[in-house]
């Protein structure tokens, strides 16, 4: 192999003159996180929503749940990207869509809010089939113990789905993290980004996708073992997985 | 909203959408999901075979691929192979193997990640008084899992096999990081170039949607009937 091997590479001062390359590399990886706390933040709370509207009885509210999954399931989340950032401005009505446009930082909110929803529906799923593992009696004593559905969901019915479907969640939101890199084609230059871009300023190809795929696997690491601690913290006692 | 919506746009390109993008991400799909599925076999009965070594090099492989976002993944091999390439073929510079080549070895090598999870648990699905039978037979390790074990291994796993490469149908749009024509690739050049983003995207959307959508619905039914038979 040809090819001219230079570690050092890291330590030179890139060409935006923000640092070292490393620096840029960093700052990439914080970007990413960034997006992919926010989209995880936006999966939750639309996720949890829409999973509970799948376990109502209403039939409207299962349709509206299975319509939504459906949605965000069937499309490559690069075009739903790709519908947000360049569709939505020009559908909406010209002074909204011109303000969309030219809100700073677009590619980000865009990609922070895309990627949630994206996610949102997976997280449905889980929560349905963890809402779905309980057993019929505990709906039923929630209801007996004169709790409202709201209430049941609040107080019963959650907190114990959510504790089940831990492990499959934590998938998820490493799945968050990674699918943060689609947003390099809407210009947000994250950690996949700034490794590219480094290898366009530098023409050392390697050394910049190392140390990208070393800081993947670091959050990786990072991320399964702090949901390893939490899945111990909050297992059900009573279930095989419980203390 | 849509009153200067341009169907015509839309309708001019179909010939270069459908035969040009829409053949090279099927044909993409339909080549990496077989590769996937043979290499991923294989790292799964790497993984399931007792040998230490052998299993934890598969594990690696596995745990290494899925904790690495898509993108990279395709950055990586669309530099890597050239260099492969040389490597193997002894010549005295990178290799250029073409957009096609590169994309397609990236999705076999990405791919078999997963299909190989699959397969795993498709193999471990299977009772242990099988193999033993096998065994029994006279059959040889290699005849247990090609006669027994691997066809109702795959059988089992089907729906979740092909809700893989549903994933993977929708996954090669990434390609577009490459500038390559695939459906994607080639609804967005006729974007940039007519500027036309709107219809072009929303067309493409459309297309995915229901493409996915139908094979989602196979699924489905495929499903019912396998849980029948059981």
């Amino acid at each position: 192999m040809n090819y001219h091997w230079n570690w050092g590479i890291f330590f030179e001062p890139n060409p935006m003159g923000t640092g070292t390359y490393l620096d840029m590399l960093l700052s990439g990886l914080v970007l990413t996180l960034k997006t992919a706390a926010l989209a995880w933040i936006i999966a939750l709370i639309f996720g949890t929503a829409i999973g509970v509207l799948r376990t109502l009885p209403s039939k409207t509210a299962s349709w509206i749940g299975f319509c939504w999954v459906e949605f965000f399931r069937n499309m490559p989340l690069l075009v739903q990207l790709f519908l947000w950032f360049f569709v939505l401005p020009e559908l909406l009505p010209r002074s909204a869509g011109l303000w969309l446009k030219q809100l700073p930082n677009a590619p980000f909110w865009t990609a922070a809010i895309g990627i949630g929803f994206f996610m949102s529906a997976r997280v449905a799923i889980q929560l349905q089939a963890g809402i779905g593992s309980l057993p019929r009696g505990q709906r039923m004593a929630a209801t007996a113990l004169g709790l409202t559905t709201f209430q049941g969901y609040r107080y019963v019915l959650l907190p114990m789905a959510f504790r089940i479907i831990l492990p499959p969640l934590t998938s998820e939101f490493l799945n968050t993290i990674k699918n943060t890199a689609v947003a390099i084609t809407i210009g947000l230059i994250e950690l996949t980004g700034e490794a590219r871009s480094m290898q366009e300023f530098s023409f050392q190809v390697f050394e910049a996708f190392t140390a990208a795929t070393i800081l993947y696997l670091l959050v990786n690491a990072v991320v399964v073992t702090a949901m390893r601690f939490l899945e111990r913290w909050v297992a059900i006692p009573g279930y095989i997985t419980g203390k | 909203m849509f009153g200067n919506f341009d169907f015509d746009v839309i309708i001019r390109a179909l010939p270069y959408l459908f035969k040009e993008g829409m053949t090279f991400t099927l044909m993409l799909t339909a080549l990496a999901a077989l590769g996937g599925l043979v290499f991923g076999t294989a790292i799964a009965l790497m993984r399931l075979s007792g040998y230490k070594t052998l299993g934890r090099i598969a594990g690696v492989y596995v745990d290494f691929m899925r904790s690495l976002p898509l993108v990279l993944v395709i950055f990586w091999f669309y530099f890597l192979v050239p260099y492969i390439g040389q490597w193997v073929t002894g010549a005295s510079r990178p290799i250029s193997v073409g957009a096609f080549a590169s994309s397609l070895i990236t999705f076999i090598m990405f791919e078999a990640a997963y299909f190989s999870e699959i397969m795993r648990a498709g193999i471990q699905s299977i009772s242990r008084g099988q193999p033993a039978a096998a065994n029994a037979l006279g059959l040889t390790y290699a005849q247990t899992m090609r006669y027994v074990v691997l066809p109702q291994a795959f059988r089992n796993m089907l729906p979740v096999l092909i809700t893989q490469t549903i994933v993977l149908f929708q996954d090669t749009s990434l390609v577009y990081v490459l500038s390559i024509t695939d459906f994607l690739g080639a609804a967005s050049k006729v974007a940039q170039r007519d500027g036309r983003l709107v219809e072009m995207y929303l067309f493409a959307a459309v297309v995915y949607f229901t493409i996915s959508c139908i094979a989602s619905f196979g699924v489905r039914r495929l499903q019912a009937r396998i849980a029948i038979l059981r």
